[in-house]
């Protein structure tokens, strides 16, 4: 090892904040609720998450259950199908994982791991959660309003998302349309304090290039969602014009049950490529924060450290750039110029280099480490499987002429849930078995972690893999009931009832998660500060959880990368961040 | 989405001058001990200076998307451009005034001139508030005129958009009612002094975004548009 400049560190003055500085609660209700501290308020956006998650999963299931028994159950008609498809996907995507990730980890890990005490801005941090909260309690109550949510498709593509023949076109759609514009809004907010906390509260020696790759992870992710979620917000906004006002943004001339509506002239495709503008970066911005979960969990529980930090560093970046030019592989089938369907094949295609390396360096990582088959580990390698798999159908679907045919079917629904439904998941949950007794001072029950897993993986895979060979069939989705048709066999019926079976199976196996996050609470065994013998600093604060302020008096001085497992010489097998060097060299065990 | 594009490059641009000084060719295995970082080396701006650049990208991008699809939907047969009410031209001077008072705030902040500063201030809201109510008047005028929301894309887009101008311009005004308010109240200067820059840079902001905009609605930039696309094609 080389040392750096060492003289420095008796020239550095302690790192402590007065107490003026910090932010005080005064009352319970300013402690728990309407707090301003980043634990609380990541607290508060996970728990809001997982509860509209909950609803999501709910719809998967009976979405599942009519696929797997079509006729079976009377009060699931066609047009509910559509609303529930709908429901799930915008409520998965944006509202469960973008939120959770972000607001949930985001809010956590950022001011703990580069060392901070709390968010730049804790009032407008603060104000993200509530907001968040609002949209979310408008996107749930168009399940009561009178026609019930938008069946729009999670695309609400127009026309059709606003034409009366889409259920939901009265309130559904308003109130949808309403509630993403509070989640831009609430996000921005969030996502501000994101950005400068990364790039302004670093503690001292917390270079960008010694920060664990979570950080990289949220924070590219989040610079990404704050010049993205515009795009869906102007979408939003013209597209709430076309239907209260009788604007024609993207409505064309149309005929409507027999009559000319008041639209006339307007472009879908316009809709089409804002919305995608904003929707494939909000692939990444899902897939960044796993990948950089999946790097930190893979290095602690293997006790090595990660294979070519740099070039994860780079990817990420890479990543995050490169996606903003490949949206419109989305739009394949919808009448593009030739020339523009190569370039975006093409940049679509490069895009899959950064995120090949990522994955070369995981495997690396775990090459001959010390892989401990921890709950967390367990998820980290299912998110590793399920990525490359829905990768690697994902250059199937990059290429134009594959993407063609398969367009609609199951098989777009098979891949994007491996690679951004099924993937970020495994990633969620790898992560809250790690930092739970951060959080909350005691470690998640082993068994039902087991079970947890076991089920939710190999459940995932009975439902999603098949699948793929439904789409192959020609199977189209969003259909309600595909009935007889020539190209489908019985046998696939069949399947179709194992898939659903096997998707009733995994959210069981959830509602044993969500009572292991309860029951640990009050049950679980004490942790300690370190369970996993982690370097990174959040594993160092004085308390667990961390108290008020994160750090006590001072604030930690970093001296090292968040990867140091199993140095040789090393008195342990991990040195953390804020571990000086001159106390190894105390220790005998510096060269 | 060129006009977007276009913005995304600037922003591709400054992200990456940015990291190329971030040392992200550093071997952080190799390098054990405290290393002094930029942010150490230079007096770095504050983080709330930080937060509204970031907040500034935001905001160009929203606007550069409406520049795009304005830019789509107007080569659509059913484009009919509106006429552009010469008010609009005595906003644009009331909003160029109001950015100077700001200005003038905050160079009177620099010299602790409290006078200087509550003057700017209030001359910058005044204006920003003049130039609101000049447009609400502009959009009277249209629709007197019968240019309705709904009756043409490009009346759509002017009237979106020059909401979602006044929109922000009524967000700036929060904060400068914050800190006219703190003024009021006798702070020191020094503790107002960021404010009052914050508000002058968000002020020239909008303005420029609102050249930008006014240039495209009265159609000023379509030949250079024209120009554009031809050297592209
Ligand atoms: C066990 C878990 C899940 C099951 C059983 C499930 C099931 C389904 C089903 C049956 C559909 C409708 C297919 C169709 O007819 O078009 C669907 C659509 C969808 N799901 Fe999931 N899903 C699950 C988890 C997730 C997750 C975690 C995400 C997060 C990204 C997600 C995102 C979506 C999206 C975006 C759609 C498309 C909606 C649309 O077509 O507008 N799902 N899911
Ligand atoms: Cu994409």
């Amino acid at each position: 090892m080389v040392d750096v400049r060492f003289d420095t560190i008796a020239g550095i003055p302690p790192a402590e904040v007065g107490e003026v500085d910090l932010y005080h609660p005064r009352s319970w209700w300013t402690r728990y609720v309407f707090s301003q501290d980043a634990k609380v308020i990541a607290v508060q956006y996970s728990i809001t998450a997982m509860a509209i998650g909950m609803v999501a999963l709910v719809l998967s299931w009976l979405m599942r259950l009519q696929l797997g028994f079509p006729g079976t159950f009377s009060f699931i008609d066609a047009n509910q199908y559509l609303q529930f498809i709908t429901m799930h996907g915008m409520i998965m995507v944006i509202y469960l994982l973008t939120a959770l990730f972000l607001g949930g980890f985001g809010n956590y890990l950022i001011p703990l791991m580069v060392g901070a005490r709390d968010m730049v801005f804790p009032y407008v941090n603060m104000l993200s959660y509530w907001v968040y909260l609002l949209a979310v309690l408008v996107l749930a109550s168009t399940f009561f309003v009178p026609g019930g949510p938008t069946g729009a498709g999670w695309t609400l593509y127009p026309p059709q998302a606003i034409l009366s023949g889409t259920p939901g076109q009265d309130g559904g759609i308003i109130l949808m349309l309403a509630s993403l514009i509070l989640f831009i809004i609430g996000f921005t907010m969030g996502g501000l304090n994101y950005v400068v906390t990364v790039l302004q509260a670093r503690t001292r020696g917390m270079t960008l290039m010694r920060m664990p790759l979570t950080v990289w992870g949220i924070f590219t992710a989040t610079v990404m969602a704050l010049l993205a979620f515009p795009a869906l917000f102007v979408a939003s906004v013209m597209l709430l014009f076309d239907r209260l006002l009788g604007t024609s943004f993207f409505m064309p001339t149309l005929v409507e049950m027999g009559e000319l509506t008041k639209y006339g002239g307007g472009s879908p495709i316009l809709f089409q490529h804002l919305f995608w503008f904003f929707g494939h970066p909000e692939v990444y911005i899902v897939a960044l924060p796993a990948f950089g979960i999946i790097s930190d969990l893979i290095s602690t529980h293997a006790r090595k450290n990660i294979f070519g930090y740099r070039m994860m560093v780079w990817a990420i970046v890479a990543i995050g750039a490169l996606s903003f030019i490949v949206w419109a592989h989305h739009m394949y089938v919808s009448g593009m110029h030739p020339y523009f369907g190569f370039f975006f094949a093409t940049t679509t295609l490069i895009i899959a280099i950064p995120t090949a390396i990522k994955v070369y360096n995981w495997v690396l990582t775990l090459w001959r480490g010390d892989i401990h088959l921890t709950i967390p580990m367990l998820f980290a390698l299912a998110f590793i499987i399920t990525f490359v798999n829905g990768g690697l159908t994902g250059l199937f679907l990059g290429n134009v002429v594959v993407d063609v045919p398969l367009s609609d079917t199951m098989f777009v629904v098979a891949h994007f849930h491996m690679v951004m439904g099924i993937a970020p998941i495994m990633a969620v949950f790898g992560g809250i078995y790690h930092w739970y007794p951060k959080v909350t001072g005691r470690m998640l029950n082993e068994a039902l972690g087991q079970f947890h897993f076991w089920v939710t993986f190999l459940g995932a895979y009975a439902v999603f893999f098949p699948m793929h060979y439904l789409g192959l069939l020609g199977m189209p989705r969003r259909y309600h009931d595909i009935g007889e048709t020539a190209f489908i066999p019985a046998s696939a019926h069949d399947l179709n009832a194992f898939m659903s079976v096997a998707a009733l199976i995994v959210g069981f196996a959830q509602l044993v998660f969500i009572f292991n996050l309860i029951w640990s609470l009050f049950k679980g065994r004490e942790a300690g500060g370190n369970p996993w013998r982690a370097t990174s600093l959040e594993w160092q604060t004085p308390e667990t959880p961390p108290g008020h302020g994160n750090w006590g008096k001072e604030l930690p001085i970093v001296y090292r990368w968040a990867y140091d497992y199993s140095v040789p010489g090393a008195a342990r097998d991990f040195i953390p961040q804020n571990e000086p060097p001159a106390k190894l060299s105390a220790q005998g065990a510096h060269p | 989405m060129s006009a977007i594009i276009l913005f995304m490059a600037g922003i591709a641009a400054i992200v990456g001058w940015w990291l190329s000084q971030q040392r992200l060719t550093a071997k952080p295995w190799l390098e054990e001990g405290v290393i002094v970082d930029l942010r150490e080396e230079r007096s770095s701006p504050q983080a709330a200076k930080i937060g509204l650049g970031v907040f500034l990208a935001v905001v160009g991008s929203l606007f550069a998307l409406f520049i795009s699809a304005y830019s789509m939907r107007m080569t659509m047969v059913d484009w009919r451009t509106l006429p552009v009410p010469p008010l609009l031209w005595f906003n644009t001077g009331v909003l160029v005034l109001s950015s100077v008072a700001l200005q003038w705030a905050y160079i009177a902040a620099r010299r602790d001139d409290i006078d200087g500063v509550i003057l700017g201030l209030l001359a910058g809201g005044a204006s920003a508030v003049t130039f609101l109510v000049g447009q609400l008047m502009a959009w009277r005028e249209l629709s007197v005129a019968g240019y309705f929301v709904a009756s043409n894309p490009a009346n759509s887009f002017f009237y979106l958009i020059t909401a979602a101008h006044g929109l922000h311009l009524m967000g700036g005004l929060v904060a400068l009612g914050r800190t006219i308010g703190k003024v009021w109240r006798g702070v020191e200067v020094a503790q107002v002094r960021v404010s009052v820059e914050l508000c002058a840079i968000y002020w020239h902001f909008l303005l420029l975004v609102w050249l930008v905009l006014l240039g495209m609605l009265t159609g000023w930039t379509d030949n250079f548009v024209d120009i554009c696309r031809q050297l592209l094609s």
